[in-house]
């Protein structure tokens, strides 16, 4: 698999007045082509700050990003961030939305790409609904598809689950495989959930307490569609559980 | 709704009451105002009044919406410009356009021109401040999304930066536009040979009119609860609709 983000040795410190706070300390791994990847941590142990370097939205203090081997500079629409809150302009209609990232093509060929990414995660008929008139479940549709349209090469996704509730979360996760199935994508996810995480991932990395670094990894071995139940998966989480410090 | 009329009712009886039981020649009866309103409304001149006032109104307005939009944004946008310009601003907005007359007669003599520009003064400042606060309101995960997107400056304007701030932009509206009213009456007051604030004052000096007084005031508070009225259905259009529905 050829490699498509390498983290080398980055960390990363805000400065609250005088005082400087260390957020990551040298952390280093690499994202395969194609591979998804989910790194869970402890709440508050710079999950998101990680994410806004690769992403682009915050620089390095030291170390180096590099995506296809060039180093990262600024955010670009290669890489699209799904957040926790989500960025859907609550200005423009569900189709608008979509046709947002797609720059300089004629109109028509926007309306089109549109709608298909708005069919693909269940979204046709609501093409000319605004946001306030969609459920989160939907709003969050509309923000994968609209990710989607830009036919990016990777998709950050920080916590993009968490204000679902659990039935519209396992929904849309087994949505965004389907999807994963039909278009690949380099998925690098943010959570604080285990289970999401060996649900999606290849491969789970957890990081530490803060300042933070890579602390462990695991493989998810395991084919799809996964069964959360089965034993490996249950061995799986308990050990991922286990490196973040919870006996069960 | 019927609440209010009573209370309204109630406060015509008082008048039309104490009025009655104090035998006041030169305070006029409601039924004396409404009939000085035929008066005024069967010459004509009630229209000519409501007219020039609307015009003036409408002239100063749409001039300071054209300057405090692109400004607003700009100020909003430009840190520099806003760290340069802002305490100006904050030290002309608290003046009242009040004190603006007798520069405006000095400047623009008694024409239109006078009232058009204190109009202008009163509304511009709060349109430009409400839309500075919009453009530094704007979330940021959506300058953050469009950012991602790689999208043109243009763009980036035309779809996020303006509808963003166009909620704000329609409140600074509505409050410019009843600065305004309070204004061009007050404008006209001092001069001119029509609007509202011209009859109310001509009114009373020739010949202690006090009917036509009352009349005059009670009509610029309709028109003005009108021009809100105006201003309101505005915020439930489309384009700001987003803004309030949750």
């Amino acid at each position: 698999m050829r490699t498509k983000i390498e983290i080398e040795n980055v960390s990363k410190s805000f400065s609250a007045g005088k005082a400087s706070l260390k957020v990551i300390d040298g952390v280093d791994f690499q994202v395969g082509d194609g591979e998804f990847v989910a790194i869970v941590g402890p709440s508050g142990c710079g999950k998101s700050t990680l994410m806004n370097l690769v992403a682009g939205f915050i620089r390095p203090d030291s170390g180096s990003i590099r995506i296809d081997g060039v180093a990262r500079n600024g955010p670009s629409a290669r890489g699209i961030l799904i957040s926790q809150h989500g960025s859907v302009f609550p200005w423009l209609t569900v189709r608008e939305n979509l046709e947002f990232g797609l720059n300089g093509r004629p109109e028509t060929d926007k309306a089109g790409i549109a709608d298909h990414y708005a069919g693909i995660v269940g979204l046709k008929g609501f093409e000319h609904s605004y946001p306030h008139e969609l459920s989160g479940g939907m709003l969050k549709r509309a923000e994968l598809a609209r990710a989607l349209a830009v036919k990016p090469d990777i998709l950050y996704m920080d916590e993009p689950f968490s204000a679902l509730d659990a039935l519209m979360s396992l929904r849309i996760r087994n949505e965004l495989l389907r999807i994963l199935g039909e278009e690949k994508h380099t998925v690098m996810l943010i959570t604080h959930d285990v289970e999401e995480a060996i649900h999606l991932a290849d491969r789970v990395l957890v990081l530490g307490q803060r300042p933070t670094r890579i602390q462990a990894q695991f493989d998810v071995d395991l084919p799809h569609p996964r069964r959360l139940t089965s034993p490996e998966a249950q061995a799986l989480r308990a050990a991922v559980l286990r490196e973040l410090g919870v006996q069960e | 709704m019927l609440p209010s009329l009573a209370v309204i009712a109630l406060l015509l009886a008082v008048w039309w009451a104490s009025v009655a039981t104090t035998g006041s020649v030169i305070f006029p009866t409601p039924w004396e105002v409404v009939t000085g309103t035929g008066q005024l409304v069967r010459d004509g001149s009630l229209w000519l009044h409501i007219g020039s006032s609307l015009l003036r109104v409408a002239t100063g307005f749409l001039l300071a919406v054209v300057i405090a939009v692109p400004l607003g944004l700009w100020l909003g946008w430009v840190r520099g410009a806003y760290i340069t310009l802002n305490p100006l601003f904050q030290i002309l907005r608290p003046i009242s356009p009040i004190a603006w007359i007798p520069i405006a007669i000095l400047w623009f003599g008694v024409g239109n021109a006078s009232p058009v520009f204190l109009i202008f003064i009163s509304s511009v400042f709060p349109m430009i401040v409400q839309t500075i606060t919009g453009v530094h309101t704007i979330e940021k995960r959506y300058l953050r999304a469009a950012a991602n997107f790689g999208v043109s400056r243009y763009r980036l304007f035309r779809q996020v930066v303006i509808p963003a701030v166009l909620p704000q932009i329609v409140v600074g509206m509505r409050i410019g536009l009843g600065v305004a009213w309070l204004v061009v009456v007050a404008a006209e007051m001092i001069a001119l040979r029509s609007g509202l604030g011209f009859l109310i004052m001509d009114s009373r000096n020739a010949g202690n009119r006090y009917d036509l007084v009352i009349a005059g005031m009670i009509i610029i508070g309709l028109i003005g609860l009108l021009l809100d009225g105006c201003m309101r259905m505005l915020e439930g259009h489309r384009l700001v609709r987003w803004r309030y529905a949750h």
